[in-house]
């Protein structure tokens, strides 16, 4: 039983296919992330399951009434507009006052509901938006890189909370990131996309695949995948390489390297 | 007592600041500031149709506004280069409108009147649209407010959440031609979105949430009004312009204690 899932959906944007031949499920309860580097049509992705952007081909398939919590990458608010926290939290629906103190609580911002949202540091105002997604009783949370503003420990204590509130509420998540580190300890399914979908499977499985090391292999934004390669191949420093970053190099590398461990 | 012109003029300036508080917020919440400009300039032309089709003026100004506003969501919705775009079509509506009014020699000689307003002519009639109008724009704004709140503050949240922000924006677009329609006979096309926009502006400075900004603009465009009128018989100023002037002053004293 999925409570939303995807059947070999394309994405145009005009003549551009973004997204190729994309099926998948969630299940209640699970944490499934979505991994891609920039550009590889992840967010589109997340959009087209929330109905945001029209799919070309395929369907998408939600349970009936299902209740989606959304997080969006970030939210530039113009300056003119004021707005306290407490306010936005009833936006578009109004929410008691009990209602909102307990969700702030729920994120760690209790008693902020005076201030402005305009104000708000960005780990701030991700939670913020987290509580708002939470007053809804979500079923599913979906977000959008919701860490893309954060430092590391902010990163940290975020992907903490997501678990935190996936225990609690048994809200299945589904989010999009570029950043593996932390994604990888806690997701239960990692789907790793390029326009297509690569590889999927639980993160250690994905992060062994040969597709998943030629996307991350030696992408800048690969921290881990980059540390592992070199931990595994000291060797390379006695050789001149070419960090030359291009595709078919990564890819090369990457299959020489699945290779190596055969 | 709706028989002294002057107490009819200050129920007017009253009246629209009701439509143009809340819905100048949103201009200036969505930057649709020269948006306003273009519907507004549009009214010229629906002038010039009236007059041509023995239509009543409201009626003309209310077609071609509402032309004008759906012709511009619909060229942004396609992502055209909006600054350049909006310009053309402001400017090139007013000299439309000011030729096309040309052929009319009545209204040449009344030009004025269109272009700054002429809140001391307002009839009875005249007063009753002006409010009719007003409370129309306020009725729409408060029925969609929390849509049309999450769409302001991010199309893809109110998306999310099953609203539909392509259908918010048309309603802003409706409520802004309606608002020129009536405003036309008060401050004239060449201020309309001045008035939209200054006491929004000024409000912002004392505001916390949106209805505080919303009713505050209310509250600083009646006072505008008034103040405006007061001036313009005090020294036989252009009432439309002595308008904007007291409410350009108001928007410099919130700066200046903002600053302070």
């Amino acid at each position: 039983m999925s409570l939303l899932s995807a059947e070999h959906v394309c994405v145009r944007f005009g003549a551009e296919e973004v997204l190729h031949d994309i099926s998948l499920t969630v299940a209640p309860g699970e944490i499934v992330t979505i991994l891609g580097p920039n550009g590889s049509g992840k967010s589109t992705l997340l959009r087209a399951l929330l109905g945001i952007v029209p799919v070309a081909e395929g369907r998408i398939l939600r349970e009936a009434g299902l209740r989606i919590g959304y997080v969006p990458q970030r939210l530039t608010i113009d300056r003119t507009l004021p707005i306290t926290v407490r306010r936005f939290l009833s936006l578009p629906v109004r929410v008691s006052d009990a209602a909102a103190a307990e969700a702030l609580a729920r994120v760690g911002m209790a008693g902020q509901e005076g201030e402005q949202m305009a104000t708000l540091s960005g780990g701030q105002q991700q939670r913020v938006l987290l509580a708002r997604a939470l007053l809804g009783k979500p079923q599913i949370l979906m977000l959008d890189e919701p860490t893309s503003g954060l430092d590391q420990p902010g990163e940290a204590a975020f992907y903490r909370l997501i678990e935190e509130v996936r225990r609690d509420t048994g809200a299945a998540v589904l989010m999009v990131s570029h950043d593996l580190h932390v994604v990888m300890a806690a997701s239960d399914r990692v789907i790793c996309l390029n326009g297509h979908i690569c590889c999927e499977g639980t993160p250690r499985v994905v992060s062994s695949a040969p597709e998943y090391r030629a996307l991350f292999g030696l992408g800048t934004q690969g921290a881990l995948a980059l540390y592992r390669h070199e931990h595994d191949h000291d060797h390379d420093a006695a050789h001149p390489h070419h960090h030359r970053h291009d595709h078919q190099h990564l890819h090369d590398h990457a299959r020489d390297h699945a290779h190596d461990h055969a | 007592m709706l028989d002294d012109f002057l107490i009819r003029a200050g129920l007017a300036a009253v009246g629209l600041s009701l439509a143009t508080g809340p819905l100048g917020s949103f201009v200036v919440w969505r930057r649709m500031a020269y948006f306003g400009d273009a519907t507004a300039h549009a009214a010229i032309l629906g002038v010039a149709l009236a007059l041509a089709t023995d239509l009543p003026i409201g009626l003309g100004t209310l077609t071609v506004a509402l032309a004008m506003a759906v012709t511009v969501a619909g060229l942004s919705a396609r992502g055209w280069a909006m600054d350049t775009t909006l310009g053309v079509l402001a400017h090139s509506a007013l000299a439309f409108g000011l030729v096309a009014v040309s052929f009319f020699p009545t209204v040449r000689t009344d030009l004025s009147s269109y272009l700054f307003g002429d809140i001391l002519a307002v009839s009875r009639t005249d007063l009753a649209l002006v409010w009719l109008g007003a409370l129309a724009v306020l009725a729409l704004l408060a029925w969609r407010w929390q849509a049309l709140l999450t769409a302001t503050l991010s199309e893809d949240l109110a998306h999310a959440a099953g609203l539909r922000p392509d259908r918010e924006r048309l309603i802003l677009v409706l409520a802004l031609a309606l608002v020129v329609a009536v405003a036309l006979k008060i401050v004239g096309a060449l201020l309309i979105a001045a008035m939209l926009i200054i006491p929004a502006a000024t409000a912002r400075s004392f505001a916390r949430t949106p209805e505080a900004m919303a009713g505050l603009a209310i509250l600083i465009g009646a006072l505008s009004g008034l103040g405006g009128l007061g001036l313009s018989l005090w020294q036989d100023t252009p009432t439309g312009p002595s308008i904007i002037v007291v409410a350009a002053g108001l928007f410099a004293l919130a700066s200046a204690r903002r600053q302070a």
